[in-house]
């Protein structure tokens, strides 16, 4: 275990010592102590490694991250695990606005709430949420899934392509072109491995299924008035 | 009866031919018009500037034999790795998707050959241009279709869009006519629907954040890599000021004549201010900051001849950027193809559908056959021999002013041939010493 007094020793350090990992198999695992709230906190990190930050992080923690697994013991700032490519994310508290944004892969865990824009222009990661979504969340989402077990704020999933939301709770409005969809087997199945995966004890039978209803996917004037 | 003189039919200066013509399009298909390209209105522009010349208190450098220089260092204020090029004009990003794998290629080419940088656009980065470009500015958008940390560190530079001159404060589009398989792929969208490209980043707002996301990028790439900031021409005095207070290495400023691949004509046309009125408003933020030459500025919009260059960094900047007359360097609205112009229901030199991809030139086209017809290896030497030309056009007056480097212009070099060019650039009108707007005038 390699432990790194981030108020003491920097972030510099921190991060390029982690970008060095690349490629290696020794040091696995990191234990970030004292972050203070310090932003881009094992930002860009490609390395197979296990991070465990202690305490809350300010913008952009694990933001680019590829392999790595890091644990957030405390709460996220803005942006937490932005466009991710692969690894994991786990957060024992809450994350503020823009989880996961533009995320491309991999697993985000928010075992609190997230605040607005939660899983914003996500291209392919897998987000779970234990609590609540604040507004807009899903914005423009185009692939990958978000899964809610609390309830979702205004305009859930607004301006949707593919991406697919799960939702136990209350929805308070859908966003433009995001309608309701039947569950079918092959959702409840893709579900249940998301909950496994993300930590949550629920039954993948309580959610609700929500994806885009297409008709803004090429302009008619028409349609204008949805937007 | 029939001899009497009749009144002639008299056009409205209000409801012009071309007016009219638009609302009936409109009134027949209940959207706006979409086209390629900048604004097309008159403008003050760099035209209604003048050099001065040598005279008998400045004396003039031997053209061919003197020297004067081009080269250009970016990003020297924070970067490991600051660029340095042999010449001050770049190529502007334009995506692949709205252009053609081969003009990517042809756009690097062309660059490399002239020792000059050129710049990816949204949705990501191409193995043409990156491995047919020396010098190569990723550029990151709020769509971030493409982006990658692995593309970020094989840049050599990050671009942080914030806007563009075209339309500063609008989203991109690119029409399901040219998202083909490939251009779907790289964008993780379906094939064939019409894309929105986000007009604001989805993670961050406002100058604070921009200054965290910068941070961010900076560490993700160790520092290496400069940092430009793009804005559309809105309010460049406050927009230079954030993007240097943000941390920026580099400001990109581009005025409303700058192109693009697909906007609203309304968008193009009605919203931001040209470059000549933005150039003095960024140059004198930087002034006031201390940062002039230390954040390096570099504008576009209409930039077509050494001319152009020369009066655009005498007037402060320390590069600019070509888009628009790339693209007619490497081929596009050339007569030679004037008949399928006219098929299309336009001509050369006014061909501006491009969102269409129907580019008879091969240009802005996700088309096989149409893209085929550019040769990526003729069209990067035409690029590369007309940059040289601007290059030399530019250094021709500079030497004409006495100066030994691009930089060396400067504001007293020029003058201005009409009020409002005078009172934009911050120059006296021609044969005056009257600035509209300074010392009490």
């Amino acid at each position: 275990m390699q432990t790194y007094d981030l108020a003491a020793q920097g972030l510099r350090g921190l991060n390029a010592g982690l970008h060095a990992l690349k490629n290696q198999t020794n040091m696995t695992a990191w234990e970030v102590v004292n972050p203070k709230g310090a932003h881009a906190i094992a930002a860009g990190v490609d390395a197979a490694v296990e991070i465990t930050v202690r305490g809350s992080t300010g913008y952009y923690c694990a933001g680019m991250n590829k392999q790595a697994t890091i644990r957030i013991k405390g709460s996220a700032g803005p942006g937490v695990a932005e466009n991710m490519m692969s690894g994991s994310v786990i957060i024992d508290g809450d994350a503020s606005q823009y989880a996961g944004a533009t995320g491309r892969g991999g697993l985000l865990v928010i075992k609190g709430n997230a605040a607005s824009r939660c899983g914003i222009s996500m291209k392919g990661i897998d987000i779970v949420v234990h609590g609540n979504i604040g507004h807009m969340s899903a914005f423009m989402a185009q692939s990958g899934n978000l899964v809610v077990l609390g309830d979702a704020g205004e305009a859930l999933g607004d301006s949707l392509y593919e991406a697919r939301l799960f939702v136990r709770g209350q929805v308070k409005s859908l966003g433009a072109d995001c309608i309701e969809k039947p569950m079918r087997d092959e959702h409840l199945a893709l579900l249940s491995d998301l909950l496994q995966r993300g930590e949550a004890n629920a039954k993948p039978q309580e959610f609700r299924r929500y994806g885009s209803a297409r008709k803004l996917y090429t302009f008619n004037i028409d349609n204008a008035g949805d937007y | 009866m029939t001899d009497l003189p009749r009144t002639p039919p008299r056009y409205s200066a209000t409801f012009t031919p071309a007016v009219n013509a638009e609302i009936r399009r409109a009134a027949a298909t209940g959207i706006y018009d979409i086209r390629g390209g900048g604004t097309k209105r008159h403008l003050p522009h760099f035209d209604d500037l003048l050099f001065l010349g040598a005279s008998i208190s400045r004396y003039p450098l031997e053209g061919y034999r003197e020297k004067c220089a081009t080269d250009v260092w970016l990003g020297t204020r924070h970067a490991k790795k600051p660029i340095h090029l042999d010449i001050p004009v770049t190529i502007a990003g334009m995506s692949f998707g709205a252009l053609s794998g081969p003009a990517k290629e042809a756009l690097g080419r062309g660059a490399t050959a002239a020792g000059t940088s050129t710049t990816t656009g949204d949705g990501g980065m191409t193995e043409e241009e990156r491995g047919h470009s020396k010098v190569l500015i990723y550029q990151y958008l709020p769509s971030r279709y493409g982006m990658n940390p692995d593309d970020l560190r094989r840049a050599d530079a990050i671009e942080i869009v914030v806007g563009q001159g075209a339309k500063p404060g609008g989203g991109g589009m690119l029409l399901g006519q040219k998202i083909s398989d490939r251009v779907a792929a790289m964008r993780n969208l379906p094939k064939g629907i019409d894309q929105r490209s986000a007009c604001r980043h989805p993670d961050w707002t406002g100058p604070d954040d921009l200054e965290i996301k910068i941070m961010e990028l900076r560490e993700i790439t160790d520092w290496e890599k400069p940092i430009y900031v793009k804005v559309g021409g809105a309010r460049p005095y406050y927009d230079t000021s954030l993007a240097v207070k943000a941390g920026a290495d580099v400001v990109v400023l581009d005025g409303m004549q700058g192109g693009t691949a697909a906007t609203q004509d309304v968008f193009i046309e009605h919203v931001g201010m040209p470059i000549l009125a933005c150039i003095p408003q960024a140059v004198k933020a930087l002034q006031d900051l201390g940062m002039h030459r230390k954040v390096q500025l570099i504008v576009s919009g209409g930039i077509r001849s050494g001319a152009d260059v020369a009066k655009a960094m005498a007037l402060g900047a320390d590069a600019v950027s070509i888009g628009t007359a790339a693209l007619i360097a490497l081929g596009d609205n050339d007569p030679r193809w004037e008949a399928e112009y006219q098929a299309l229901g336009t001509t050369a030199d006014a061909y501006d559908d491009w969102h269409e991809g129907r580019d008879p030139a091969g240009i802005t086209t996700q088309d096989p056959v149409l893209a085929a017809r550019l040769d990526p290896v003729l069209g990067g030497r035409r690029l590369s021999n007309y940059l040289k030309v601007m290059t030399l056009e530019a250094q021709t007056i500079a030497r004409a002013c006495g100066k030994s480097h691009l930089h060396n212009l400067e504001p007293e070099d020029l003058v201005a041939l009409t009020i409002e060019a005078a009172a934009m650039a911050g120059v006296p009108l021609a044969g005056t010493n009257w600035i509209p707007g300074r010392h009490g005038f």
